[in-house]
């Protein structure tokens, strides 16, 4: 009794040890996506001033011809409803249900908002969606099975999914990532006219939100849309009309991958402890059953019936011990 | 290698008519095939499988409900789900029988595993069904989304899936009389089982993971940070209560197949109900824990808290109450009807979590297809026809007496 239990002692301790080592492997995962520490500040990223853009719609038009998708209706009947992103369709701009502080209309072009920590790609079980240093999720079609989890996961819901082709792609903006590596802007704010899409860091860029919020407090709501939200993302927005009047839905302010880490850092316990602690438990109902059975072919001379089954007879280690 | 090289000399019986026909020869074979039950699953199959082909053929948009905001229908939350959580049976006996030395469950472990071996298979087959490229899905050994529970998921199936396949071969090797093959993989029992139980705690729980991202989607009164742990422990309750309940049936259907010393599966099975009530009443309390954790009551008094609570005291606490009364006084009916409603309340708690609590606050809500429907019905009618095919042939109901030996200590 007292050796297996020291025997089992020494394997929860020597699972422990194992566990500690095993823990840096999530960790390390976490970091293939990284700049996590900075929190996204030298990540390119983009402002929308909701209070410049005019509505001309240029950017999804920019859009599809970057990425070879339709081209978007010209009429602008499409203010009439409000329009989400789709598979054909990266990013699509909607009027607001309230006027401005102006009395003009106003307009919020959605699209992937680019997460700092993307709950899509941390979701994503063969890395098809992933966080490059430099900002964008991207997205390879090769390797996606089509599971659609990333659709699950994304607080914005803007994954989209080509449910009527025969080998079906997620799709959604990419930040334009090849006209990035190339250091080119993003294609819509190539042709923003009007300096409403601005593209740059983004830790100079939610300063500039910043200084423009804070300099003109009457003109925009006191809040920059992005800095915070799903744990920041490198979309960023402020506006002079509540944001959700615009479409851009209430998210909680924490990282979504957090939420699971918990539960993901329980495989490595089960791992580790399960087999040891199951074997134990095998052992002791073994030997419980050895000693009931007393003329059982496995337990030799034990006494019958000379103790109580709590306070083992001293035989019973070499009895242990000659049957594993 | 074949027993029957032993028998050479009686009449001859041809393996195929020994191992396939069951001893009658083709013809009467296809005549004994003849029953409503096997008309209705005939039925079932033919108009079935050709909407599993056109699911193939006309993609997902052709076939399914699916929308952008509901990725998710019924192949994962019924057939992947609750495939895999009514398959729970085989880890919860496996590890009583193999690591805890409750013998006197041996004569119900078989079937046990084999549901668990035919859940999985309906469960992968349900999801082949669901993914946009399912020949991708082998990139998960290729690429690792380690901060994915679905990528712990994914390699729990497979690990998994082939435990049970080894499980399984046991009695396919005694049924083609492959001596050395059953005594070596009988040997292996012990170390398959630990991995079993490893496995099953991981997958079982982490399916309830899968949701842990989505607070804003499912329904706070289903959503928890301890949803990992009520899917594991719901995952025990159902494999309990799917062992009394296809017990019941099977011990009737099988009759036939079951012969040597006499089992008492009453006293088996009140046995199980005493587990039963205990984890069952485990999983509710812990369930009220969740609410309160979430400071929830007050969404008990709403329609959806009405349905939760229909989920939790009607599906799990009243069986709960079923087994323990019926485990302490004896009496049988209690006991499997206590299993049939904990059965469907977990069935019930899987769909509400993926499919009918999510997305509850949207309007439009997904609602299945026929297609959806009818490929999930055919694929459960795949796995009772390959259940009865095999307990039918192999040494399922009872082991062969030849192949009997103590292989599991």
């Amino acid at each position: 009794m007292k050796i297996s239990r020291r025997g089992f002692l020494q394997a929860a301790g020597v699972a422990g040890t194992a566990l500690v080592a095993l823990k840096a492997k999530p960790a390390l995962a976490h970091e293939g996506s990284e700049s996590l520490d900075t929190r996204g500040e030298n990540e390119n990223a983009m402002l929308v001033d909701t209070t410049l853009c005019a509505g001309c719609r240029a950017c999804e038009g920019a859009c599809a011809e970057s990425n070879q998708l339709a081209p978007p209706p010209s009429d602008d009947a499409v203010y009439k409803t409000r329009r989400d992103t789709g598979p054909e369709q990266f990013t699509v701009v909607n009027q607001a249900t309230e006027k401005g502080r102006d009395g003009e209309d106003r307009f919020a072009k959605r699209q992937c908002m680019h997460c700092i920590e993307p709950a899509c790609a941390s979701a994503c079980p063969v890395r098809a969606l992933d966080k490059q240093p430099s900002g964008p999720v991207i997205y390879r079609g090769d390797r996606c099975m089509g599971c659609r989890y990333c659709m699950v996961a994304c607080p914005f819901e803007i994954p989209k999914y080509q449910y009527d082709k025969l080998a079906p792609l997620v799709r959604k903006c990419t930040f334009c990532a090849s006209r990035q590596a190339d250091g080119k802007k993003p294609a819509c704010a190539q042709v923003c006219p009007t300096g409403a899409l601005m593209f740059g860091k983004r830790s100079a860029l939610l300063e500039l939100a910043k200084m423009r919020v804070y300099r003109t407090p009457d003109k925009y709501i006191h809040h920059v849309y992005g800095e915070h939200e799903a744990g920041g993302t490198d979309w960023l927005y402020i506006s002079d009309v509540p944001f959700e009047k615009l479409g851009l839905r209430k998210v909680r302010d924490e990282a979504y991958p957090d939420k699971v880490q918990g539960a993901l850092s329980a495989p490595p316990f089960v791992m580790t402890l399960w087999p040891p602690l199951l074997m134990g438990l095998y052992a002791f109902s073994k030997r419980g059953r050895d000693q009931a059975a007393n003329g059982h072919p496995h337990g030799p001379s034990v006494p019958p019936a000379t103790t109580t089954p709590a306070i083992p007879p001293p035989a019973t280690e070499d009895n242990r011990s000659s049957h594993e | 290698m074949n027993s029957q090289a032993i028998a050479v000399a009686a009449p001859r019986p041809n393996w195929m008519n020994e191992k396939l026909f069951l001893g009658m020869g083709a013809r009467t074979y296809a005549r004994s095939l003849v029953t409503p039950w096997n008309a209705l699953a005939a039925v079932i199959l033919a108009f079935g499988l050709p909407v599993l082909i056109y699911r193939f053929a006309a993609g997902l948009g052709a076939t399914t409900n699916l929308s952008q905001i509901q990725p998710w229908g019924i192949w994962i939350g019924f057939d992947m789900m609750t495939g895999v959580v009514l398959a729970a049976g085989g880890f919860t006996l496996g590890s009583a029988v193999h690591l805890f030395g409750m013998h006197e469950y041996h004569p119900i472990v078989r079937p046990a595993i084999l549901t668990a071996f035919i859940g999985y298979l309906l469960a992968v087959f349900g999801l082949l069904a669901d993914l946009g490229k399912p020949w991708n899905m082998i990139m998960a050994i290729r690429y690792h989304g380690s901060a994915s529970a679905l990528f712990e998921i994914a390699w729990c199936v497979m690990c998994y899936t082939t435990v049970l396949t080894l499980e399984f071969l046991v009695p396919a090797f005694a049924w083609l009389g492959w001596r050395k093959a059953h005594d070596t993989l009988s040997k292996c029992m012990l170390g398959l089982t630990v991995l079993s139980v490893v496995f099953s705690t991981m997958h079982q729980s982490a399916l309830g993971s899968l949701f842990l991202i989505a607070p804003a989607k499912l329904h706070p009164l289903w959503y928890s940070p301890y949803i990992f742990i009520f899917f594991f422990i719901s995952a025990i309750c159902a494999g309990i209560s799917m062992v009394i309940a296809e017990g019941t049936l099977s011990h009737r259907l099988f009759q036939h197949r079951i012969s040597g010393e006499h089992v008492d599966m009453d006293k088996l099975q009140i046995g199980l109900g005493k587990a039963g009530s205990i984890a069952l009443f485990a999983y509710f309390f812990l369930k009220l824990q969740g609410v309160a954790e979430g400071r929830h009551w007050n969404l008990l008094f709403t329609g959806w808290g009405l349905w939760f609570l229909l989920e939790i005291v009607g599906f799990v606490l009243v069986p709960s109450l079923l087994y323990g009364y019926g485990a302490r006084h004896g009496k049988i009916e209690f006991v499997r009807w206590g299993a049939v409603l904990a059965v469907a309340g977990i069935i019930l708690n899987r769909l509400n979590v993926s499919v009918i609590a999510y997305n509850w606050n949207r309007p439009n809500h997904y609602v299945p297809t026929w297609m959806e429907i009818t490929v999930s019905v055919t694929l459960i009618t795949l796995g009772v026809v390959l259940f009865k095919w095999i307990a039918n042939r192999m040494p399922i109901m009872s082991e062969d007496p030849r192949f009997a030996e103590a292989h599991d200590a």
